[in-house]
């Protein structure tokens, strides 16, 4: 806001009271709705850090009167998912085992597309890159079951490599996309010059592209893996017990019917399903965001 | 290398990302045309029989339900999530001292799954030991909070947590917009005394429709996806009363072994997507192409 130095009368005095009474309310209500947006977090952590007995008594908000991580022990190694009983270890391994290939080879195959749609034109190439594009906004409903056909044929059904396969498919539109819209910002004639100079398509890529490309890789890679990492629909149709991702299995620690309630242990395990992606968040939220608002395919 | 590899080198590098959506994409959503007009139950048949997939469909309660849901869901979670995203951006807008946290606290619930999201609020709202007893506790002995577990209103208990997951993004898409509001404009109005509202209302709003249109784009189609969260938050339940389309497909398909009306149900929701999606892709890029 411009500050126009006023001679002070009364009624400018009045407006500044005015102003700053409006400043308090602005502060107060971005206070409040901080507090909406961190409350649950808030619950989820302190649940984690009580006793049954002290869950059971004491109300939602209250602190833990004694801290015990007993809770945080048994979902990482001995809540039950089901009928085995070994905690969200293995299933955090199997996520960590399927998104670090499926974000490593959608980044790379779409920086490859990318380069080639933006640079490298040719008679029909934005035909493919629509129908690609298309393909990001299917209802996954729709692939369900053939995929679940598909994956048997491959012999690749309840298996992590299966799960990597659908996600680097699924993954291509968003990846060719984030890099089709950096390399168009880039001017043909550098292309047109390496050519000239005797470069060929790789040579031009790996030398010229590449290594301008770090932020959109960034951005790429943050997005592949929130995506990749918090998928449920995918991991809960095509995989079997001992492959599922840890969504799968912190599902099912929650909603496993057998024994008494243990809600410590359910948040506990909500946090630590959520660490992976939050701990991106944290360390590069201003690309987060970008990738985000990219994924909305605008500008 | 030959000359004629190295002119189709680009073709060639192409070509496995393009089979691989024709078949997996558009190849697949025919498969499940197809067999949406078969009599498959549990294993699919491909003797075309019509349309009675879509007239079983449209007859089950059950769909209905999950329609309904859908609408009440869709209208709720894209309205106030715009409105609400809208005022936090203009709020954010105002010079702010700590915006930088503030904007991080509203945004990180985007980073996490729907599952956790939805694990989280079915402990918060938990009539028996969340936030009724909580209020119970402090005097209120009357107070009753049970939508969670009350048929009519579970489904605004995902909105609920659906708001609470998404509405940040929706914020920071509008904050962008804000910023990139020409500066001058805005300085221009300032001095000729027009008040902030109606700058606002007048100006910077009208200048930011293409951003109202991706938010609504994006949220409509979160929506339509929605399956997680319903699974973390209510499993469907109680009975059914939560059902979605996503999850009313995904039971048909997997637990009731009805893969002709798991396919037709994955055409609807295709086919609501696609009316939504394609007119704003195609406009976005024949926009890109002049």
């Amino acid at each position: 806001m411009t500050d126009l130095s006023m001679p002070q009368t009364q009624d400018s005095a009045r407006a500044d009271y005015g102003k700053i009474a409006l400043r308090w309310l602005l502060y107060v209500m971005l206070g409040l709705f901080a507090l909406y947006y961190l409350l649950p977090l808030f619950v989820m952590i302190t649940t984690s850090l009580k006793s049954l007995e002290e869950i059971r008594t004491g109300s939602l908000i209250s602190l833990p009167r004694s801290v015990t991580f007993e809770a945080w022990a048994t979902a990482w190694s001995g809540a039950c998912t089901g009928i085995q009983c070994e905690g969200l270890r293995p299933y955090f391994w199997n996520s960590v085992l399927m998104a670090v290939p499926a974000v490593a080879i959608s980044t790379i195959l779409g920086a490859l597309n990318g380069y080639v749609v933006a640079q490298w034109r040719f008679k029909g190439a934005n035909l493919i890159f629509s129908l690609m594009l298309f393909g990001c906004f299917i209802p996954f409903q729709v692939v369900l079951l053939p995929m679940a056909r598909m994956l048997g044929i491959m012999g690749l059904a309840g298996s992590i490599p299966g799960l990597i396969f659908v996600h680097v498919i699924y993954g291509l539109g968003f990846t060719t996309l984030f890099f089709r819209n950096y390399y168009v910002t880039i001017p043909q004639e550098l292309v047109k010059a390496a050519k000239v100079d005797g470069a060929g398509f790789f040579r031009i890529f790996w030398s010229i592209f590449l290594p301008l490309s770090l932020p959109i890789i960034v951005v790429t890679v943050i997005w592949q893996f929130t995506q990749v990492w918090n998928d449920f629909l995918f991991g809960v149709s095509f995989s079997q017990a001992g492959t599922q991702p840890v969504t799968v299995a912190l599902n099912n620690i929650v909603n496993s019917t057998t024994g008494v309630k243990e809600y410590n242990v359910d948040m506990a395990a909500a946090i630590i399903a959520a660490l992976p992606t939050l701990f991106v968040y944290v360390v590069a939220g201003k690309y987060f965001i970008r990738g985000l608002t990219a994924g909305s395919v605008k500008g | 290398m030959s000359d004629w590899l190295e002119d189709h080198l680009p073709k060639v590098v192409l070509a496995p990302s393009f089979v691989a959506v024709l078949i997996f994409v558009y190849g697949f959503i025919g498969w499940t045309a197809w067999v949406s007009l078969t009599r498959s139950k549990l294993l699919p048949k491909y003797d075309i029989e019509g349309i009675i997939q879509y007239q079983k469909l449209f007859a089950a309660p059950r769909w209905d339900t999950a329609m309904n849901n859908l609408f009440i869901f869709g209208a709720l979670f894209i309205g106030i999530a715009m409105i609400l995203g809208l005022l936090l951006a203009i709020l954010l807008d105002q010079k702010i001292r700590v915006e930088g946290v503030i904007r991080t606290i509203y945004l990180y619930p985007m980073a996490l799954s729907m599952i956790v999201t939805g694990t989280a609020w079915k402990w918060i709202l938990n009539p028996g030991l969340g936030v009724q007893s909580m209020v119970q506790g402090w005097g209120f002995e009357n107070f009753k909070f049970d939508w969670l577990v009350n048929p009519d209103y579970a489904i605004y208990t995902v909105v609920l947590a659906g708001l609470w997951q998404s509405s940040g993004f929706v914020m920071a898409l509008f904050l962008a917009g804000l910023r990139s509001v020409d500066e001058e404009i805005i300085k221009a109005a300032q001095v000729d005394g027009i008040p902030t509202w109606r700058i606002y209302s007048a100006i910077i709003l009208p200048s930011m429709a293409p951003i109202f249109l991706s938010a609504f784009i994006v949220l409509a189609h979160l929506a339509i996806k929605s399956f997680d969260l319903v699974i973390a938050l209510t499993g469907g339940g109680p009975g059914y009363a939560t059902d979605l389309p996503a999850t009313y497909m995904y039971a048909m398909a997997f637990s009731r072994g009805d893969i002709g009306q798991a396919a037709s149900s994955a055409m609807v929701m295709m086919l609501v997507v696609f009316t939504i999606v394609v007119p704003y892709l195609y406009s976005e890029l024949r926009a890109k192409n002049d």
